[in-house]
């Protein structure tokens, strides 16, 4: 069964896990300031914010990740892969999580911001205790499933050589040729992590479309 | 971090190149129209298997979670060296393209199953009541209806595959990406390749979304 292979495929899963964890904190960043900057007052921030969104929506994360880490050290930046990482996966999630950021916002419903106005909230008071509150669960469900994603993403980073669990895996598969029993785990131990994630995802779905019922 | 080298776009460079880019953009198209094909197929085989008996169901639903929740690289490589083993050798091309056609297929079940469920009970009494047998309740009542409103998803998922298909880079596929990594290497200048190719990307995926928004808009409308 390859369980000595066990290990390093581990190590490389707690390389995923941290890449995972911090690209997320960089999308949710980004997600909520681009998010918000598409529905500002200031023609320029949303120009700006919009086109972070579509310029890291319309190409490939991919060609994203190389460019980070091939074409910025010509321009004088140099990045250790794994920033390089972390910065394209976490800049084109978060221009991901901006849409729902957005999408959420503008989908409270009316008579909440009306509400706020008959009880003579500023527009700041309305946006923090009103809109944000009602926004914020509606977005979980979405960010959970972009969490997913990003976890599979992360696997990408094993070409620009950063020793996360897909990297473990083919460097093993180069040297040990057991090919069968590493891929096999790598599937396992990927599934193991997703699997998990979703339905914790498909349970927060359930508790939010209860909550926004009631 | 920073070390400033003084840098200067090449416009004669990057012209120079970009014909070879395009070409391998064709090579990335066909690849994703190739691909999804097979999820259109695949996605509507699960989403029908998935409402047969427990037997068939549960196994597939299986199926289903675990591709969607193993990266699509990782699946790539399971194809590209596993199947050789087993005497099933494949060019890397066909390998890729099935990968992306499995990942996207399993996603596609579910916009299936949606429109599917979009169907009101009525219809399916309404055929019982004529008398429809099971095939042409599908492909004269069901189907119909379910298929228009999931153009836009497909659509959705039709530029995601555009901008998967550099994974199969990883597998020595040449198209988009690598042609530029091959001319990265050889001429030591990757700023212009991997800008283009992003470009490119950009290019080709941007009118696609705003179509895609467009369908959308247009069925939501038809709803209310």
């Amino acid at each position: 069964m390859g369980f000595d292979l066990l290990p390093l495929l581990l190590r490389g899963a707690g390389i995923t896990i941290q890449l995972t964890l911090v690209s997320a904190a960089v999308a949710l960043f980004m997600a909520l300031l681009a998010g918000l900057g598409r529905l500002s007052p200031f023609r320029a921030v949303r120009f700006l914010a919009g086109t972070y969104v579509e310029v890291f929506r319309g190409t490939s994360v991919l060609v994203q990740l190389f460019w980070f880490y091939f074409a910025l050290p010509l321009f004088g930046i140099r990045l250790d892969a794994f920033t390089a990482g972390v910065l394209a996966l976490g800049l084109n999630v978060g221009a991901y999580g901006a849409e729902t950021v957005r999408g959420s916002i503008l989908s409270v419903p009316r008579g909440q911001i009306e509400a706020g106005i008959a009880l003579n909230f500023s527009a700041a008071q309305r946006m923090r205790r009103i809109v944000l509150p009602l926004a914020l669960v509606m977005m979980l469900p979405p960010f959970g499933n972009n969490l997913i994603e990003l976890l599979k993403a992360t696997a990408l980073v094993s070409l620009i050589t950063i020793p996360e669990m897909t990297f473990e895996g083919y460097s093993l598969q180069m040297t040990t040729g057991r090919t069968n029993e590493i891929f096999m785990w790598l599937l396992v131990l990927y599934f193991a992590i997703a699997y998990p994630l979703t339905l914790g995802v498909r349970a927060i779905e359930r508790r939010v479309s209860a909550f926004l019922r009631a | 971090m920073f070390d400033y080298v003084t840098f200067t776009w090449n416009m004669e460079f990057a012209l120079e190149i970009l014909p070879q880019l395009l070409r391998a953009a064709w090579i990335t198209l066909q690849a994703t129209v190739g691909g999804f094909a097979i999820a259109v197929i695949i996605g509507l085989v699960f989403a029908l298997l998935r409402r047969g008996p427990r037997i068939v169901s549960w196994p597939t639903t299986f199926v289903i979670e675990f591709v969607r929740s193993t990266p699509l690289l990782v699946q790539l490589y399971v194809l590209y060296f596993i199947l050789p083993l087993y005497g099933v050798s494949l060019s890397a091309f066909v390998t890729g393209v099935i990968g992306l056609g499995l990942h996207y297929g399993a996603y596609l079940s579910e916009v299936y199953r949606a429109g599917i469920e979009h169907v009101g009970r009525g219809q399916w009494e309404a055929a019982i009541a004529l008398n429809f047998d099971r095939r042409r309740t599908w492909t004269h009542i069901v189907l119909p209806q379910a298929l228009p409103p999931m153009l836009p998803m497909f659509g959705n998922y039709f530029i995601v595959m555009f901008k998967e298909t550099p994974l199969l880079s990883a597998i020595t596929v040449v198209e988009l990406l690598q042609t530029a990594k091959i001319i990265g290497s050889r001429t030591f200048n990757y700023v212009e390749p991997y800008t283009l190719v992003g470009l490119i990307f950009l290019a080709l995926s941007y009118p696609a979304a705003l179509v895609v928004n467009r369908l959308e808009a247009r069925f939501a409308r038809q709803r209310q």
